[in-house]
């Protein structure tokens, strides 16, 4: 009887759809599947996480704001319950705790998974070295495999029944302590979480004119704008957007770079999305010979034509 | 204050890996190398203190005795000194076994802080930072991108997707550094001159086994051909038949 512990986050009381496919990825390949919550709102995230996959919820009473605290109850719920495995979806709160109950179980941690499977008895991740240019399959032969799993790659867990939800204190020994959050702009989608992103470029030629890939993200919806790092280091975009080897890894269902030329650092963030479309003026941009369809020109011209297109569609559906 | 900036010589941007002969390592014999992006915004950070309140940055470092172009390049760049953990398998160490050696060290110099990059671009595993700190049971703030210091406190802001989040602590502390943090330097004569009488001190390591086995490593899988489907916004229109016919993503 295997059990995986998966650490759940949630954000007003629904749970993220990283710690979805976090809890369909653990149910897939063991028996029993233990989910760890907190915060303001995890109880009643907690109801939705039966159906998701969870056979038991353990909700920790606190509000969690020392990743340090949380990562000893975490790994404490795997101790208590046995676990062979650890999971997280890898969002910047879950990578921050993973390494953390990682060390606590005296086990090795392996990030940004993009495949868990069974091999017999044991568990094996798929994982990106070398910014994508390898895949490693690795087992641990450690007490407890720990993995945080790339968002947008596994499928949301569905269709389980009722989970036992049990309380338990947080801890309150406190390392670091988070005192304030500087949320974002308007409510905005974080370029590695939406389905759609729209990137741009130097090509864009300066600052204001990225409006035009804000119109088109506004158009679809669920989009996110994204950036390259060049526009990035000239200051017209916050690094929080940047797409590349020194900004987010991104694998959304649709990836449109415009005005990006497609250096390697920037493709080793995106080369993973399911569909690449391009528009440069350049036909030689090394971007086209990455994209599933290009189109050459002015993107003055074809992005907003491509954002009433959408708008359109988007009307219809 | 004495902080130590942990570094890992990782392969260049430009590398193709080679897979071994038994399909589970990387070939090393053609691979060029360069410092980690992060850990060199992590030694930038810690010189940067140093020379603002004083205090001393020694560089840690697990790897070969032959990489000390990139450890006096450290040295160059501001470090006071570097102390080598010689390891041969530096390049195979799983995150535990990489961890456990370094906190090692870390005790050894009696540190009050240690500054990691956020990741290392090789194994893009973000681990080592916070394990060392758990398993010292420091404080930890990841993905920083500003830092204050001062009587034996600091403030670190880190990048999240929520925005930006702003963290207290007591040191000893370890910090992961991100994009933004500091600029790294450029290594100037002087600075380069003055290396060669810093110490560079390769000590032995007592490097656990891994606990991670590779069982076969894989090129990623190949993406079909992609097509210009035509130019200007004429070619708006085939686009979406092909986004929502052929791709189905619309």
């Amino acid at each position: 009887m295997s059990t995986i512990l998966v650490h759940v986050e949630q954000v007003g009381g629904a749970p993220r759809r990283a710690s979805l496919e976090a809890l369909g990825a653990a149910s897939a390949v063991c028996d029993t599947v233990v989910a760890t919550i907190t915060g303001d709102g995890a109880d009643a995230a907690a109801a939705a996480l039966g159906a998701a996959g969870a056979n038991k919820v353990v909700v920790l009473a606190g509000a969690g704001t020392s990743p340090d605290a949380l990562a000893a109850d975490v790994a404490k719920a795997c101790t208590d319950h046995g676990a062979t495995a650890f999971v997280v979806g890898a969002t910047s709160g879950g990578r921050d705790i993973a390494p953390r109950v990682a060390a606590h179980l005296d086990s090795t941690l392996f990030s940004d998974c993009i495949a868990l499977d069974k091999d017999g008895d044991d568990l094996v991740v798929r994982r990106p070295w070398l910014a994508g240019k390898v895949l490693a399959d690795m087992k641990s032969g450690g007490p407890v495999l720990c993995a945080t799993l790339r968002r947008n790659t596994f499928q949301a867990g569905s269709g389980g029944g009722d989970a036992e939800i049990v309380q338990a204190d947080a801890n309150t020994d406190f390392k670091a302590i988070l005192k304030d959050v500087a949320a974002k702009a308007g409510d905005k989608l974080d370029v590695s979480e939406a389905p759609v992103v729209v990137s741009g470029g130097r090509g864009l030629g300066e600052a204001e004119n990225f409006n035009i890939l804000e119109d088109l993200a506004a158009a679809f919806g669920d989009a996110a704008v994204g950036a390259s790092r060049a526009v990035v280091d000239m200051g017209w975009r916050p690094h929080a957007e940047q797409v590349g080897q020194t900004g987010k890894t991104v694998s959304p269902q649709l990836y449109i770079a415009v005005g990006i030329s497609g250096a390697i650092q920037h493709l080793a963030g995106m080369k993973t999305a399911k569909v690449i479309v391009a528009i440069n003026k350049d036909p030689e941009a090394p971007i086209f010979k990455v994209a599933d369809y290009g189109i050459v020109g002015d993107a003055f011209e074809i992005v907003p034509a491509l954002t009433a297109a959408v708008k359109e569609v988007k009307a219809q559906a | 204050m004495k902080i130590v900036a942990c570094v890992k010589r990782v392969p260049t941007t430009e590398a193709e890996p080679v897979v071994s002969g038994d399909g589970t390592t990387l070939d090393q014999s053609a691979m060029q190398y360069m410092l980690s992006f992060y850990d060199e915004i992590a030694l930038e950070k810690a010189v940067q203190i140093k020379e603002a309140s004083g205090g001393e940055v020694v560089v840690v470092s697990l790897g070969p005795t032959d990489g000390s172009k990139e450890m006096r390049e450290c040295l160059a760049k501001g470090a006071d000194r570097v102390v080598l953990a010689k390891d041969d398998a530096w390049h195979t160490r799983d995150a535990r076994a990489t961890a456990k050696a370094l906190a090692a060290q870390i005790t050894e110099q009696g540190a009050d802080m240690a500054f990691f990059g956020r990741v290392a671009t090789d194994r893009d595993n973000a681990a080592v930072g916070p394990m060392v700190a758990t398993m010292l049971g420091w404080a930890c703030v990841t993905d920083v991108v500003e830092l204050e210091v001062a009587d034996g406190k600091g403030v670190a802001k880190r990048e999240s997707e929520a925005g930006i989040e702003t963290y207290e602590f007591a040191l000893p502390a370890v910090v992961t550094c991100q994009k933004g943090l500091a600029e790294p330097r450029y290594a100037g004569l002087k600075g380069i001159m003055a290396a060669k009488k810093k110490p560079l001190d390769e000590v032995d390591a007592a490097v656990e086994d891994n606990q991670a086995q590779v069982v076969k490593l894989s090129p990623p899988p190949a993406r079909p051909e992609g097509r210009i489907i035509g130019e200007g916004a004429d070619a708006v229109g085939p686009l979406m038949e092909a986004l929502r016919n052929e791709a189905k993503v619309l």
